[in-house]
């Protein structure tokens, strides 16, 4: 579904993805790592946020770098962003409203209220007037209700309460059943090992391995290594 | 805010409506026409730049020079006007075409300023309004020069004359009205629920698959549409255009409008008109008259000291403890009460 191939960005002078590969199928892909490697770069460059300096982002076959945020949206990628990001002075109800693309698409505001119930009690409250979680479902409707193929997910469990994340990881789980891509970009090993089968490990902007998760669970040098984590710490923390 | 059953505003709205429809059986005929007539006209100049600069954060000082352009086309093509320049077009198609003039020209200023925010589509806004200005003011072929062009009348509206005090205060109630309640409607479709985002972040409306700058243009030809009907309704008011009312001093007259009135909410752009307009006449009668500018200076500096969202704020402010504190309007700009920083893209 999408195939990156030696992607590049350069911001000045820093090399912030340095030949980046990753393939994303049906499976949900999750990417690990820790703070300033490169992650959240890789989400803005496949969206086209920002630019990148060489390679390659296909996604259904068509070739997605070059292309202006709005295109890459449009061609069914959608990104729910890093802090979420919602626009502070719109309702629940006209952030959905926003992206709606009307009665055809897969996802309505009616489906998404069903989905999250929670929103639909909350729809004419401001943006700002959420909580964390609120916040984090209202980003995942946002990018449903554009109808994607693929969505990319910038550490969506940061800032969460537990008992939050759990649910969170439910409807990340519902998405393969969906037959929406995933690309899980997460700080949190156990979120994106509970999600995805598979796990590319990002170390100064390259992907230093890519492994079943369960091979990265159980491998403590690994996580020591990439992650400067141990199981104890990254496996249990959430 | 939902649709569906009519809110208390929708029900206010109305009673003014009503209300001002039957003001002029109660007052002078100075006061329907030179007071607010007046001010409906200059507020509907001015909402074309709260509609902008409240829901797309854009402020633009080219909305005077957008409805000059429509003034300016309607003066070239009618009959009657002296000097005739083109003539012989009647209202009925003199009127569209000069509205169409005046969207094209918001397009334009929207095209121009397409990548500039803040500081430097104020300065970009004002370069077009004032190059437009002087083109006028130098221009004798099309524009009479310095002199303008006079005697454009108006239609006549079932025999009136629109001079008439009663047909230009319906007139410009009911262009107030409607433009008005477009605005209203214009900001709860995507359109401009899409505009509203890209105020709050333009980036994360194209990561949700809108072209901001086209909506963003698209935006500004809906203001210059909205300016040319008040630039008209300025012309026939003032039965002709020169460039003296395309100047610099009108052109910060109607930020000032917008400003006193308070931005967020169209109604204050007519609010604010109504403040001015009442000053700019009666201000002269109760201070020297070679002054009396002073005073009208020193009342908007009190307004905006005392409050910095202008008359609208006041108003909020004295009705808020009446309500309670249940509410806090979501464009009120309520603080931040998450840990997520909001409003500051990556």
């Amino acid at each position: 579904m999408l195939e990156i191939q030696d992607l590049s960005v350069h911001y000045g002078q820093a090399h912030a993805l340095q030949g980046v590969r990753l393939s994303v199928g049906a499976e949900p892909l999750g990417v690990v790592g820790r703070n300033g490697m490169g992650k959240t770069t890789l989400c803005q460059a496949v969206m086209g946020m920002v630019g990148a300096s060489g390679g390659s982002v296909r996604f259904e076959g068509r070739e997605m770098r070059g292309l202006a945020a709005n295109r890459v949206a449009r061609a069914g990628i959608a990104l729910v962003p890093q802090g979420r990001r919602i626009f502070p002075s719109l309702t629940v109800h006209e952030h959905l409203r926003l992206v709606s693309r009307g009665k055809g698409a897969r996802w309505t505001i009616e489906r998404v209220y069903e989905t999250f119930p929670r929103l639909a009690e909350r729809r004419n409250n401001g943006g700002t007037q959420l909580s964390g979680g609120e916040q984090q479902m209202v980003a995942i409707a946002r990018a449903l209700l554009t109808d994607p193929r693929l969505v990319v997910m910038d550490e969506p469990s940061e800032g969460l309460a537990p008992v939050i994340v759990d649910r969170l990881v439910e409807v990340l789980r519902a998405l393969r059943g969906e037959g929406i891509g995933l690309l899980l970009v997460e700080q949190n090993l156990g979120v994106a090992t509970e999600v995805c089968g598979t796990v590319a490990v990002m170390v100064n902007g390259r992907i230093a391995a890519t492994m079943p998760s369960r091979a990265l669970l159980d491998d403590e040098a690994a996580q020591r290594r990439y992650l400067g984590v141990s199981a104890a710490v990254g496996g249990g923390q959430r | 805010m939902s649709g569906g059953r009519p809110s208390p505003a929708a029900l206010a709205s109305v009673a003014l409506l009503a209300a001002l429809a039957l003001l002029p059986l109660l007052i002078p005929p100075f006061w329907t026409a030179n007071i607010f007539g007046r001010a409906f006209v200059y507020g509907i100049v001015a909402m074309s730049l709260t509609f902008l600069a409240t829901y797309g954060g854009f402020v633009s000082l080219a909305q005077t020079m957008m409805g000059g352009v429509a003034g300016y086309v309607a003066a070239v093509l009618v009959p009657d006007s002296v000097p005739s320049l083109v003539g012989g077009v009647p209202y009925a198609a003199a009127i569209p075409v000069a509205l169409l003039a005046a969207t094209a020209s918001g397009l334009l200023v929207g095209a121009v300023a397409v990548r500039t925010q803040g500081i430097y589509l104020l300065m970009i806004t004002l370069a077009l309004a004032v190059g437009f200005h002087l083109f006028a003011q130098a221009n004798i072929a099309w524009f009479n020069g310095y002199e303008g062009i006079r005697n454009v009348v108006g239609p006549e509206v079932f025999g009136l004359p629109f001079r008439n005090t009663f047909v230009f205060y319906y007139a410009a109630l009911g262009s107030a009205a409607l433009l008005y309640a477009l605005v209203l409607y214009v900001v709860r479709t995507p359109f401009g629920l899409v505009l509203q985002g890209i105020r709050d972040n333009p980036r994360r409306v194209s990561a949700l698959g809108y072209d901001a700058a086209l909506h963003r243009i698209a935006a500004f030809g809906l203001a210059g549409f909205i300016a040319g009907c008040g630039g008209l309704l300025v012309t026939f008011y003032n039965i002709g255009i020169s460039p003296g009312s395309i100047g610099l001093g009108p052109t910060v007259n109607v930020l000032v409008m917008c400003v006193i009135g308070g931005l967020g909410h169209p109604i204050g752009a007519f609010v604010g008109a109504l403040v001015f307009t009442l000053f700019d006449t009666f201000a002269a009668d109760i201070y020297d008259r070679d002054r009396f500018n002073t005073l009208v200076g020193a009342v908007f500096l009190l307004i905006v000291l005392v409050s910095p969202d202008g008359v609208l704020g006041l108003a909020k402010r004295a009705v808020a403890p009446l309500r309670g504190r249940r509410r806090v309007g979501p464009a009120a700009g309520a603080a931040p009460n998450t840990g997520a920083p909001l409003a500051a893209e990556e």
